[in-house]
């Protein structure tokens, strides 16, 4: 199966859940397993939240999200234009968040390498941040 | 999202369903340290066993208040589901702070050593 889409919306932190419906929209006709569809969710809604409250800070800006599958494999690619990262080594790490001053537990990073099969990033200060997760849908065979 | 406050002792109950993502949690947390002032509570019990999805928006959630309720000398514990269980694992959230999968153990528990 080949599918593609591409949404843009506002960094309005009620968004948030409205990009994990689309992205569970998108990969149902894969028949993912509840664990799977829970799995992506959690990884979207981290990336988003980081172009949100990281990227754009107090200001109000796009969130790209496109997907792709191809076979049993979906590629999802989540950018903002906002602020960027200066150091992604220290930002990828655990436990690690530039707002202390919020209730953020430092986790992002690690859930999206963990619930996907792999996670890259690309970051440009002043330009945005770049998020591309991986993940094959096993169920599909 | 909905939300549920209520005292009972010196025990604040908060119960949640739907979803626990950074929107909601801003909104939670607000209405929950608002409870333990307006209400002098100095121990909660977060029963998540009916939401369907967290983020580390949640982990942060339950750190944030933990560290208020250490602060005030109470105790905390929450209640979990099956689908919760990943995300609370990996945070490593449990070591710290006793997680039930029924409002029923949660409760004999802070019977006993609330």
């Amino acid at each position: 199966m080949e599918n593609k889409m591409h949404l843009e919306f506002p960094s309005f932190s009620q968004n948030e859940s409205f990009a994990r419906m689309v992205i569970s929209a998108f990969v149902t006709p894969l028949d993912p397993t509840i664990e799977e569809l829970s799995d992506i969710k959690t990884a979207v809604s981290e990336a988003v939240t980081n172009a949100i409250i990281h990227g754009y800070e107090s200001k109000i800006g796009t969130v790209y999200m496109d997907g792709e599958i191809d076979d049993n494999k979906l590629t999802i690619v989540i950018k903002d234009d906002g602020k960027g990262i200066e150091d992604i080594t220290k930002a990828r790490q655990p436990l690690f968040t530039s707002r202390p001053d919020l209730d953020r537990s430092g986790m992002g990073f690690t859930i999206m390498e963990t619930f996907m099969d792999s996670m890259d990033l690309i970051s440009v200060p002043d330009k945005g941040t770049t998020v591309i997760m991986t993940k094959l849908i096993n169920t599909k065979r | 999202m909905d939300l549920k406050i209520v005292k009972k002792n010196n025990t604040l109950f908060v119960s949640l369903n739907g979803d626990i993502d950074h929107h909601n949690s801003e909104i939670i947390k607000d209405k929950v340290d608002e409870g333990i002032i307006k209400y002098h509570c100095k121990n909660l019990i977060f029963d998540m066993s009916t939401v369907d999805f967290m983020d580390s928006s949640g982990i942060g959630l339950i750190l944030g208040r933990y560290k208020r309720i250490n602060a005030l000398d109470g105790n905390m514990c929450v209640v979990s589901n099956d689908k919760l269980k990943k995300i609370l694992e990996m945070s490593g959230i449990d070591k710290i702070i006793k997680i039930f999968h029924s409002l029923e153990r949660a409760k004999e528990y802070s019977g006993r050593y609330f």
